[in-house]
């Protein structure tokens, strides 16, 4: 689809700018500060739990045990996998590669949809199982824990919530992006687009990164 | 400097003519109009936060509770005030109103770099502050601005969720003008405009948004697990559950103490701006008084555990943050002697902007000191939950910010709106407003000192006469904001018009027509100077040709 005539066009310039370079870099910039106070949200959580972490150290772990690490090992591979398509869409928008972009697009959000199936089957599992916090809160495996693994489970719920909030807002970013670019004749339409979403993708997947070791491997190195 | 504008051409376009129906301004994205959106609604946050103000001084004329008559209502009276006054009106008042004005006009940038986030953080902030008013019809709630757990979590039998929302969703209009103003002072300065050229105004107004875009995502965080608490009825900070409430007060005070900066900073911005230009001499010191914003913006970040000396936080914890806190004193003074060092050997005029801003150097100094005694662990532990905290805290937030914000307002309104406001009852008010803001408070410290706690709406007889003097000085403030209101209001028909630079004045804005036109400058400026390029022997000459200029305009619009 790429043709000689598409590689001339050029992003839409909004009259507020003085040239592409400065667009383009207002809108970097502004995507890297976004992604600054996501971090700090999501530290708010992060501090939270070092601090029970440390308190409640054999809770944590013996309630850490409880949780599906293997689900949670394939769910670390889906979403890697997903922030490589994501990378390739942004590299095929640059090349004005318009049916490889849709197609990377496409592969990314598939694979933001299995992530977030596997993590609805784990949590409904939690829930058969009564490790969801608040009344229904039964921690059977060894009672003498449950206070404080209900804090654990808690936060494993909250973080693992926010994150997947966070993804299903992304899984739209990109849906709406490839709508976008599928619309317009013109890649170039859409390269900015693209770019932004795609630092936003991979913000997610870094979230991930670090909530996987903390909430299913706390011992696991023993 | 200046650039002679025909009087025709001046009124026959600006930002203001673009359009006049409500969808150009509901619509709009021309930073200047999201401002005085802006300005509106702060301004009527102000007066029902004011409000609330008076009802609680009135209360406190005598020791029994007898205009509220449970401590629950008066609970509720003083965090309506707080709530409002702190989310809905300091924290957004020089940065969305003037910065979001100026910003862009004082780089040489034609808008904010986003200017369509910019309408959405004011959409935002009005569905933030919809979801308290809400609220506080609904019933309020009485967990003071602080919303402390276990109080909140678990007993308060108030609107304490929905509050938390408005307060979640308006840190995000916070988060989205910062986030524009560091890109904008990044991306989009004029040819010339180098990083030490910018004047102060844009440098207070970046370290703020630092602090806004860094601080209040945990805000929102917060608040949002105090929800989860209250309403899952499980434990992150209930210590029957295993919770600890200690961590929500660090998660709370890692916000709010920068944010009580994000309430001073931009005010910096303002006084740096006036001194020089009614001084008629360069800032002394730019680059160290640039630097000092940054050292209080960083500073502000390790210095929060100084609200929590008495909450059971670790004695060595207490230590530390005590001497940090002692360290925001430098640039703190570094900011205060070079704003006095700037009037030595000026031209000093006292038209009504440098009234307040000298206004606000002398009440912020005090208010500054009095944060030195407070800082200092042992004697922060004897008044501490006094009245000595109250009168530090509104001699920064009220003496500072508002005094700021008010000389601000003054100094820009006719680059605002093309109007000049009474010089006469201008000067008036400001007189107003600081013997008033004094009776107020300086009595508070008093009482605070002699072990006045705060919150509580009886106390014993000793207190009242210096309660009496507070609460006149209350009714004496409340004149001095209403006549503002007023006459500033009323320039917008009567006012003479303003030539481009009334103050002949230094920086982008004053070289732009008043109001400007829609995408600021005719052409794109280019800047050769240092800022702050005043003269204090010319100064008189150039002054008197400025006011004759506008003496000679008509009062009424041509057009």
């Amino acid at each position: 689809m790429s043709t000689t005539h598409e590689l001339l066009q050029e992003p839409p310039l909004a009259e507020h700018f003085d040239d592409l370079e400065q667009q383009h870099l207002s809108a970097q910039l502004g995507m890297w500060i976004f992604l600054a106070t996501e971090a700090l949200f999501f530290g708010g959580l992060f501090c939270a739990y070092t601090v029970y972490r440390r308190m409640h150290w054999i809770e944590f772990v013996v309630a850490s045990r409880e949780l599906n690490v293997a689900a949670g090992a394939i769910n670390t591979a889906v979403l890697l996998t997903s922030s490589l398509t994501m990378a390739l869409a942004v590299r095929a928008a640059k090349l004005r590669e318009r049916r490889w972009l849709l197609i990377y697009l496409a592969i990314t959000i598939v694979f933001g949809a299995v992530f977030l199936g596997i993590k609805a089957f784990e949590w409904s599992e939690d829930y058969e199982r009564g490790l969801v916090p608040g009344s229904l809160f039964t921690f059977p495996f060894r009672p003498e824990f449950a206070g404080f693994a209900e804090i654990f489970f808690l936060l494993y719920f909250l973080m693992t919530g926010l994150h997947a909030i966070h993804l299903i807002i992304g899984i739209a970013l990109v849906a709406t992006v490839a709508g976008f670019c599928a619309r317009h004749q013109y890649v170039a339409q859409g390269e900015n687009l693209v770019e932004m979403t795609g630092l936003y993708w991979h913000f997610i997947d870094v979230i991930w990164v670090f909530l996987y070791p903390l909430l299913y491997l706390i011992d696991v190195h023993r | 400097m200046s650039v002679a504008i025909a009087p025709e051409e001046r009124m026959a376009r600006s930002y203001l003519t673009d359009g006049y129906n409500l969808k150009s301004w509901l619509l709009t994205t021309d930073h200047k109009r999201i401002g005085l959106l802006y300005m509106v609604s702060i301004t009527l946050f102000f007066f029902v936060g004011g409000a609330a103000a008076t009802i609680l001084r009135l209360e406190l004329m005598t020791p029994k509770g007898d205009l509220i008559e449970t401590a629950d209502a008066y609970n509720r009276m003083f965090t309506l005030h707080g709530v409002v006054m702190v989310w809905f009106f300091l924290i957004p008042s020089i940065p969305a109103v003037l910065g979001n004005f100026l910003v862009p006009v004082m780089i040489g940038a034609r808008d904010m770099a986003f200017p369509k986030l910019n309408l959405l953080s004011w959409y935002i902030f009005m569905a933030g502050g919809i979801i308290v008013l809400a609220t506080l019809i609904a019933g309020g709630v009485d967990t003071g601005w602080t919303f402390y757990v276990p109080f909140s979590s678990m007993f308060s039998n108030t609107f304490v969720v929905p509050a938390a929302a408005g307060v979640f969703i308006v840190g995000f209009s916070s988060i989205l003008t910062g986030l524009n103003i560091i890109v904008t002072t990044h991306t989009m300065r004029c040819p010339g405009m180098t990083w030490d050229r910018l004047p102060l105004f844009v440098w207070a107004q970046y370290a703020t948004s630092l602090i806004m875009v860094l601080a209040t995502p945990v805000l929102a965080i917060t608040v949002a697990l105090l929800a989860a608490e209250r309403i899952w009825g499980v434990g992150i900070f209930d210590p029957r559950l295993g919770g600890d409430p200690i961590l929500f007060q660090h998660l709370f005070w890692f916000y709010s103490h920068p944010a009580v900066y994000i309430m001073i900073l931009p005010g910096f911005g303002v006084v740096s701006e006036i001194i020089p230009c009614f001084a008629r001499r360069p800032i002394f010191g730019y680059k160290f008084m640039a630097g000092a914003l940054l050292a209080i913006a960083f500073l502000g970040f390790i210095v929060w555990g100084h609200h929590m000396f008495v909450s059971g936080q670790s004695m060595y914890a207490g230590f530390v943050f005590s001497i940090i806190s002692f360290l925001v004193a430098i640039p703190s003074g570094i900011k205060v002697f070079n704003w006095t060092a700037t009037l030595y050997k000026g031209s000093i005029r006292f038209d009504t902007p440098m009234l307040y801003a000298l206004g606000f150097i002398g009440l912020f100094t005090i208010g500054g000191l009095t944060g030195l005694i407070l800082a200092s662990l042992a004697v922060d532990v004897h008044v501490h939950d006094t009245y000595f905290v109250v009168a530090h805290f509104h001699y920064i937030m009220v003496g500072g910010m508002v005094m700021a914000y008010l000389g601000g307002i003054h100094f820009w309104w006719p680059k605002l709106t093309g109007r000049m406001y009474s010089e006469w009852w201008g000067k008036l008010s400001a007189l107003i407003v600081f013997f008033g803001f004094n009776l107020t408070f300086f009595p508070q410290f008093v009482l605070g000192y002699l072990g006045m706690p705060r919150r509580v709406y009886e106390y014993t007889e000793d207190y009242q006469i210096l309660h009496i003097m507070s609460t006149l000085g209350a009714s004496i403030l409340a004149v001095g904001y209403l006549l503002p209101l007023s006459y500033l209001i009323l320039s917008l028909w009567f006012g003479k018009h303003a030539t481009g630079n009334p103050w002949s004045a230094t920086g982008l804005e004053w070289q732009t027509t008043s109001p400007p036109p829609t995408h600021n400058f005719e052409e794109t400026p280019v800047v050769t100077e240092a800022p702050y390029a005043y003269d204090p022997v010319v100064a008189e000459a150039e002054y008197r040709a400025s006011l004759a200029e506008i003496e000679e305009r008509p009062r009424v619009n041509h057009t």
